[in-house]
């Protein structure tokens, strides 16, 4: 009789449905999962020492590129670690801002999420839909920093300006005609703020969308229930975070349980799985869209009757303006020491967590009283995800690779770095 | 900071930081904090007594650490050295040379040099701490793995090892996890330089990917200063620095 080995397969790192960079090699019985070792660091970047290389603001800019689908929510750990060892309290319109635009960030993650999760597994229409809401937030962001993606928008002590009041409108061209200018412009007639009611009214009915092609679907519930099982205790041993521990059915966010800005103010639900597959863990993403979505409203509520200053008004950490730097000698001064130098933080050790789309994203962050970090770490959910994706796999199919990886909501820029 | 036990007497209610210091005290005696201006637990561990004080933190009842969030090597060689002097420019004016590579005669004292710290939390009584382990031997820097405790340490550690040359004994797999196939070097290492030591570029005389010795200079754009602050010296101000993220943490 012949000898039955097991077959060695590599998946990645160029295949779609890796999100990125992934290599897996896989051991396969038949098409059974017997052990799957991640290979990872194709896009290690050694953010961290890079950042050791630079004053505390220009290391911003990085953050935005770990995890570059929920680009704010990493800034606010590493400006929160910053502003707890100066002991900064950014004014409560900043603080504001800050909770709308990572819960905008969570959202433009989990649609990005469930696109990919759903096309991943065969569903194609959900990922047009998700990337239509998407367009409308990316707007947000370019509206607030500039820039669609890679904001650089958070600093220590508050954001780096008010939100416009005029949202940008598209000019006429001979590329579009009138007819469609003035269509996309309609809802573009408003402030930031309006242009975010109106989505906020409009995203529940989407969520609805997305729900009819997914939740109910016979396809979308064989390839998702009962695959990639993980019980709450194994999720608590393998340092899960975020929707990968809820899926799991422990009640646990930092937003709610160690509350950071203003999130103690904000009336939102933790929604929680029951069996900790797949599926759970789809049904808990879906949910924190619409409880995002509630969020937002609430913050925008306020900052629309809550006008005031978004930085704290320290000359040590913060940049003068440019009329005062041309008319004053001293505000020059300032303006020239944080540029070429930046400021010095006390010597001391902080850990800052956010609770970020993807689950817990921590920054320990060393100083030692120089004005660059001495050391930076983060600690990014995914990284712990990733770990465990062996033992998710383990015994099932191969197809079901693809569900796992989805379900762990992977992205390299976080795990290496 | 009150934060610190010792002074807890003299408080009508302590706070959740003193009562879980004293949790601390109580399963493991000997150890004390290492004092913190942010409002965080950190305790200093012997090396020999990590595993027998990560498995008292997982189970006592006052403690119950049940999950590891983070597991990071740190190099201290160049804590607290200026590349750039600023204490005595009163009275002799800047320097204009950057003092480059912080690796001086004068180095940390020996066992002082690599460090792994451990984050951890605490699901069931909402609280945080952190564990830091000094490794004995700077030249092969070696401390036991605590996979065995929690299951998350397996890959935080193998990033330790690869970043910083630590060895975790009983790790069940310790490769390198984000380096090149064949990299040689610890690259978080601060004796590493930042641009590393090989470049690769496409060769088209042998008609492949080449490695070589890396052609740009390191240089320092921004040298790193360290400058006393009266604001920030608790010797100097009562009130405390960090009423803010104190009451934030707490919660």
């Amino acid at each position: 009789m012949a000898e039955i080995r097991n077959y060695t397969m590599n998946f990645g790192p160029q295949h779609p449905a890796a999100h990125g960079v992934l290599r897996l090699v896989l051991e396969l019985d038949g098409e059974v999962i017997q052990k799957a070792d991640p290979h990872v660091g194709l896009l290690h970047r050694a953010t961290e020492k890079l950042a050791e290389s630079k004053p505390f603001n220009q290391s911003i800019g990085y953050m935005d590129r770990l995890d570059y689908v929920s680009m704010m929510c990493n800034e606010h750990a590493y400006v929160m670690a910053i502003e707890k060892l100066l002991g900064l309290e950014p004014p409560l319109r900043a603080q504001y801002i800050r909770v709308m635009f990572d819960e905008i960030t969570r959202i433009l993650n989990h649609l990005m999420w469930l696109g990919a999760h759903a096309i991943d597994i065969g569903a194609m229409t959900v990922f047009l839909y998700c990337f239509r809401e998407r367009e409308d937030l990316m707007d947000c962001y370019e509206a607030v920093s500039g820039t669609r993606m890679h904001a650089t928008y958070y600093r220590p002590g508050g954001v780096y300006r008010d939100l416009p009041g005029l949202m940008p409108q598209y000019p006429y061209s001979q590329w579009r005609s009138k007819k469609e200018v003035d269509r996309l412009n309609a809802r573009r007639s408003g402030g930031l703020l309006d242009f975010i009611a109106d989505f906020t009214k409009r995203f529940p009915a989407n969520v609805d969308q997305y729900e009819t092609l997914l939740t109910d679907n016979r396809i979308w519930k064989q390839r998702t229930v009962n695959i990639g099982v993980v019980s709450p205790e194994r999720a608590m041993q393998l340092g899960f975070s975020g929707p990968m521990l809820r899926g799991s059915g422990i009640e646990w966010d930092l937003r709610k349980k160690q509350p950071y800005d203003v999130y103690d103010q904000l009336d939102f639900d933790i929604p929680v799985g029951r069996n900790g597959d797949c599926y759970d863990r789809y049904l808990v993403r879906v949910e924190e869209l619409r409880q995002s979505n509630r969020i937002i409203e609430q913050c925008v509520a306020w900052l629309k009757a809550n006008p005031g200053p978004v930085m704290i008004d320290d000359r040590k950490v913060r940049p003068p303006r440019r009329e005062e730097m041309k008319g004053d000698m001293e505000s020059l001064i300032h303006h020239f020491k944080l540029m070429t130098e930046g400021y010095c933080v006390p010597a001391g050790e902080v850990y800052a967590a956010v609770e970020a789309p993807k689950g817990e994203l921590g920054v320990y962050l060393v100083s030692d009283g120089a004005n660059k970090p001495y050391r930076l770490k983060v600690r990014p959910p995914g990284f712990a995800h990733l770990a465990s994706l062996d033992e998710m796999v383990r015994g099932h199919m191969l197809a079901d690779v693809v569900a796992v990886i989805g379900t762990q909501d992977i992205v390299f820029g976080e795990i290496d770095r | 900071m009150s934060a610190i036990p010792g002074t807890t007497a003299a408080v009508a209610t302590p706070t959740r930081l003193e009562i879980l210091a004293q949790a601390v005290t109580a399963a493991l005696p000997g150890l004390t904090p290492v004092a913190n201006h942010t409002g965080e637990l950190t305790y200093e561990v012997p090396a020999n007594e990590l595993k027998a004080a990560a498995q008292a933190l997982r189970e006592a009842s006052a403690l119950k650490f049940e999950m590891c969030m983070d597991v990071c090597g740190v190099d201290y060689l160049s804590h607290g050295r200026a590349e750039w002097t600023t204490e005595t420019a009163t009275s002799s004016g800047f320097s204009r040379g950057v003092a480059r590579g912080a690796q001086g005669v004068d180095a940390v004292p020996p066992g002082r040099r690599f460090a792994v710290v451990y984050h951890l939390l605490s699901l069931s009584l909402n609280q945080r701490l952190r564990l830091r382990v000094f490794c004995p031997d700077d030249a092969a820097p070696m401390v036991d793995s605590v996979t065995d405790i929690w299951a998350s340490a397996n890959w935080f550690e193998r990033e330790a090892f690869d970043l910083f040359g630590i060895l975790f004994r009983g790790h069940p797999d310790l490769r390198r996890l984000l380096t090149d196939y064949g990299f040689i070097g610890h690259p978080f290492r601060k004796d590493f330089p930042l641009s590393g030591n090989v470049e690769v570029r496409y060769d088209p005389e042998k008609g492949r990917v080449v490695y070589q010795p890396v052609t740009i200079d390191p240089r320092v754009l921004v040298p790193k200063v360290i400058r006393h602050d009266n604001r920030y010296d608790p010797a100097l101000t009562n009130a405390p620095v960090h009423t803010t993220s104190l009451t934030k943490s707490d919660g």
